[in-house]
This record gives structure tokens, sequence and C-alpha cells, in this order.
């Protein structure tokens, strides 16, 4: 009889060379599927377990996961993208051309990347937003709160830099504009934008300097606070579950504790929850 | 108030595990309390799942985006050639329009400044913790203050930059009233007073809704109505010499 689909990938987990690399072994019990999680590099800086609520669309939209969506296709787009590029004056410009009208699906790659870069500042806004208006950002997430201001001016900087890369007019001129605001910085303002530049205006070191911040610097930092961003939201708790906050059931009109619930909703409190109980009064 | 009570009382039952403790949680509001147990799943595979599926469509909306418009490409960089209106990406323009009325260090540098702070110390003030409706305490003082700052802000709205503004100041030239910023505002003012004569015993669902927002929101509301109407003015409302310039009109 023929293996199925299945059975045949059973047996490659199974294998010795499947199991040097997985370590959490095979199988689909509640234990393999924590560890499945929790034994990989990536996988454990979340929580083995997500509250059913907080899988609706409506809870989160899904804005953070669609932020790292978009930011996983610029990676994906940017770094063919950096194949076909120089970032030197006026050639910069030249690539772009090529990129439009020479090279395969260089068109494509290039306006995915333009538009996925859009989408993600768009995306980071709305998310900031929802998390907001959700309250998630009370204690104890506000250091995540103040992680996410980070990567928001992260995001911004990263898209503000490659908007220089095509080397047109419209490039240039936005990044003219954009610059210029630095230099209203009192006294350090000429130096920052000095120091942003290479020069006292746009130009071949300019393109340089956001080439670097763009492809290297930027995407570095971003890659390190979104580890941070991810982690914390394991360590602090999991993703906030707005309708179960003693607060928020006031709101409601709905008593916080009812006899039968008293043991489960304040039974094991954490002695933060006693410090910060007595710091409100 | 009948419930008047700052703090819950709660009693661990479980003796035989962990010695007897009363938990008193004044205001609360304090996050670190427990919740009550609730469904969970497993991340792997059902969030991963849902995140790959949300991931999925996303792409499929870039990736038809990407093959039925192209990126924008203009003539080579020239420095000797300054387009009219030259603009910042998008997500600037709110900036740019505020640059067109304050000058460059109140625009560029304290505003953004004071945005940022103002995000980040978000929450770490119990102001922004609080999730009473913020005209069901204080009643009387809030509105004051509300009043107050309201007036204060809106009529310098009204009178910066306008005609009898460069009339007294003896500024030659057009006056551009700050209508990008006044109207929000009042819409968001607005709101806010007839949320302070609504209650959560009040007949229409919204006015229950608005009753219930605290001080909080309302910046934060006023804060994203701004953003969004100085960007959108920004983008499609602007021409040659930041010029007002409708939509249809081209340029």
């Amino acid at each position: 009889m023929a293996k199925t689909v299945d059975q045949y990938f059973d047996a490659l987990q199974q294998t010795r060379v499947w199991r040097s690399v997985f370590r959490s072994g095979t199988g689909s019990s509640t234990l393999k599927r924590a560890l499945a999680i929790q034994q990989n590099v990536f996988l454990h800086l979340f929580s083995t377990k997500v509250r059913t609520r907080m899988l609706s669309f409506s809870a989160t939209w899904y804005l953070g996961t669609l932020t790292l969506g978009t930011f996983l296709i610029l990676v994906a787009t940017g770094i063919p993208l950096m194949l076909y590029y120089h970032p030197s004056v006026p050639q910069a410009y030249a690539d772009t051309k090529d990129l439009q009208f020479v090279v395969s699906s260089g068109l494509f790659l290039r306006n995915l990347h333009r538009w996925s870069a859009h989408a993600m500042v768009f995306l980071v806004f709305a998310h900031m937003f929802k998390v907001f208006y959700r309250g998630a950002y009370r204690a104890p997430r506000e250091f995540n709160w103040v992680m996410g201001v980070v990567l928001l001016l992260i995001t911004l900087l990263l898209s503000y830099t490659g908007y220089l890369l095509p080397w047109d007019q419209l490039a240039y001129w936005a990044i003219t504009v954009g610059s210029n605001i630095a230099s209203a910085v009192p006294l350090v303002g000429e130096k920052i934008h000095f120091l942003l530049l290479g020069g006292n205006a746009v130009n071949a070191n300019a393109l340089l300097r956001f080439y670097v911040l763009h492809c290297m610097i930027l995407p570095l930092t971003a890659i390190f606070f979104v580890a941070i961003h991810f982690w914390r939201i394991r360590k602090d708790g999991g993703l906030y579950a707005h309708f179960s906050e003693p607060s928020v059931l006031r709101i409601q009109g709905a008593k916080p504790s009812t006899s039968r619930k008293t043991s489960e909703t304040w039974g094991t409190p954490s002695p933060v929850a006693l410090a910060s109980g007595k710091e409100a009064k | 108030m009948a419930d008047s009570k700052d703090f819950i009382a709660g009693v661990d039952s479980n003796a035989k595990k962990s010695p007897r403790r009363i938990v008193f949680v004044t205001r609360r509001t304090s996050a670190q309390v427990k919740a009550e147990t609730e469904d969970q799943m497993q991340t792997f595979p059902e969030a991963l799942f849902r995140a790959a599926v949300a991931i999925m469509t996303l792409a499929v909306v870039l990736i038809w985006t990407a093959l039925l418009f192209n990126a924008p490409l203009e003539g080579l960089a020239d420095p000797s050639h300054t387009p009219n209106p030259a603009k910042a990406p998008w997500y600037f323009l709110g900036l740019q329009e505020l640059l067109h009325y304050f000058p460059p260090v109140v625009a560029g540098v304290l505003i953004p400044g004071l945005v940022v702070m103002a995000l980040i110390v978000i929450p770490y003030f119990k102001v922004n913790i609080e999730a009473d409706g913020l005209f069901q305490k204080d009643r009387e003082k809030r509105l004051r203050i509300f009043y107050i700052v309201a007036g204060a802000l809106s009529l310098f709205l009204l009178v910066y930059k306008s005609h009898l503004y460069n009339y007294v100041l003896g500024i030659k030239g057009d006056a551009e009233p700050l209508y990008a910023g006044l109207v929000p505002s009042l819409i968001v003012a607005g709101l806010m007073t007839l949320a302070s004569r609504s209650s959560s015993q009040s007949p229409s669902p919204l006015r229950r809704y608005l009753a219930g927002r605290p001080l909080s929101y309302w910046v934060m509301t006023w804060f994203l109505f701004e953003l969004v109407v100085l960007t959108v003015i920004g983008t499609f409302f602007r021409g040659p010499g930041w010029s007002w310039v409708w939509p249809w009109q081209g340029s």
C-alpha cells in the first residue's frame, strides 16, 4: 500500500537528522506543542499558550502581526534590490531606471518594496492607536509601550532614509525639505544637519549615509527592538486581555469580584500587585 | 455613591497550599492582579497558523498592489531645479503643514519633540491609567477647567494668523487662519461637552459610551484627529507655494 504524505512526513520526523535539528521531537500532544515554541530559538520569544479570546480578529485586528508581515516582505524584497543598486551619484538613478526597465521583475520588486514600506508606516500607527484605545499600555506593559514608540521612530527613519535612494527629483527634494527641519533645532541644529547629510546639502555623501542607515544600521536596530518587543509580551503576561481587567469591569457596571469568582480572581496576587496597591493610596 | 469603597478585598481560600492572606487592591486599576482563568490555546499551531494566514493575506494584497500600481520615479535629482511644491513623504506632511503656520523651531522641533515625549510617558502617569469617565468625578471643577482650556485653545486657533492678528501686529501679506487646527478641536470639544451632559444612564448608546471616556481618551482622540486632518491637507490640498488647491484641480 502506498504511503500517504503524512506518513512520509512522520517517517522524516523520526530520522536522526531531523531529531538533531529540532530539539522538541515529534507528536501532537500538548507538551510537544508547547515544546515546539519553547525549544525554538525564534519562537521562544512567544508564550506557549494564548488566550482564545485574544485570537479573535476584533481583539487586536492582527495589526502587530501584519506590521511584522510588512517588515518580512521588506527584508525579502530589499535584499535582491541591493544586488542591483550602487549608492553613488548619478549611478543610483541609473540603477533605479534599470530596475524599472531592464532587470527581470525589477519593477515588481521595487513596487512591492515601496508599497510595503508605506503599508508598514500606516500599520505601525494603526497598531499604536489600537493598543492605546484598548488600554494595553497599562502596567506591567509600560516598558513595552516605550519599546513600541522607539520602533515607531525607527520605522519612520527607515522609510525616510529609503526615500532618498532612487535619487530622483521626488527623493532629492523630499529629503531636502525634511532635513532642513533638523537645522531648526536651537544651537546644534546646523551640526545635526551636517552630521545627517555629511555636508551642507543633500549630495553623494548623504546618499551613502542614508544607504548605510537604511540597509544596515536601522534594520539591525529594528530587529533588536522587535525581539525585545515580542519577548516582553510574554514576560508581561501575554496579550492584554481587555475585559477581564477590574477597571474595565467597573466601567461596564459589572462587579469586579463576585463571591463565586473571588478565589479565582484574587487568589494568587503577585507581590507587585500588593506593592502597587499600597502605592496607589 | 453607594459603591464608595476604594478597595476590593479578596481571600485566598487554599490554606493548605499557602498561608491565608488578604489582598487590598486600591483603586482597582492594577493590571498585575491575576485575572480569572480562561480558555487558552496552544501558540503552536493555532496562533501561528492564524498569524501566517494574516501575513499571507497581507502579502496577496500588497503583491496585487505592486502588480497594478507602479512606484513613482521622476527625473534625475537636480539641485538647481526646485519643484513647486516640494513635499516630504506623506507621513511628514502633517508636520510640513504645521511648518506653514509656525516658525520651524516650533513646528519642526518643539511640537514633534513634545509629541514623542508625551507618547513615551503615557503609561507612567496615573491620569492615563484612570478608566473613569472624565466628568464622573469632581464634575463642576473639571467642567470649569475644560471650558477654560478649550476656550483658550479655540481662541488662539481662531486669532492666530487671522486678518485681525495681521492688522494688529502690522503684518503685510495674506492671513492664514488655522482652520485645520480649529475645526477638529471644536468637534472634539463639542463631543466632550456632550459627554459632560451624559451619564451611564443616558438612553442613547453613543452618549453612554462618551460619558465613560477618560481624559487620556479625549487627548489622544484630539491628537489623532489633528494628525489625520493635517496629513490629508498636506497631501491632497496643497499646491504651488503651499497654496490651497482642490484635489481635482491637478497641478
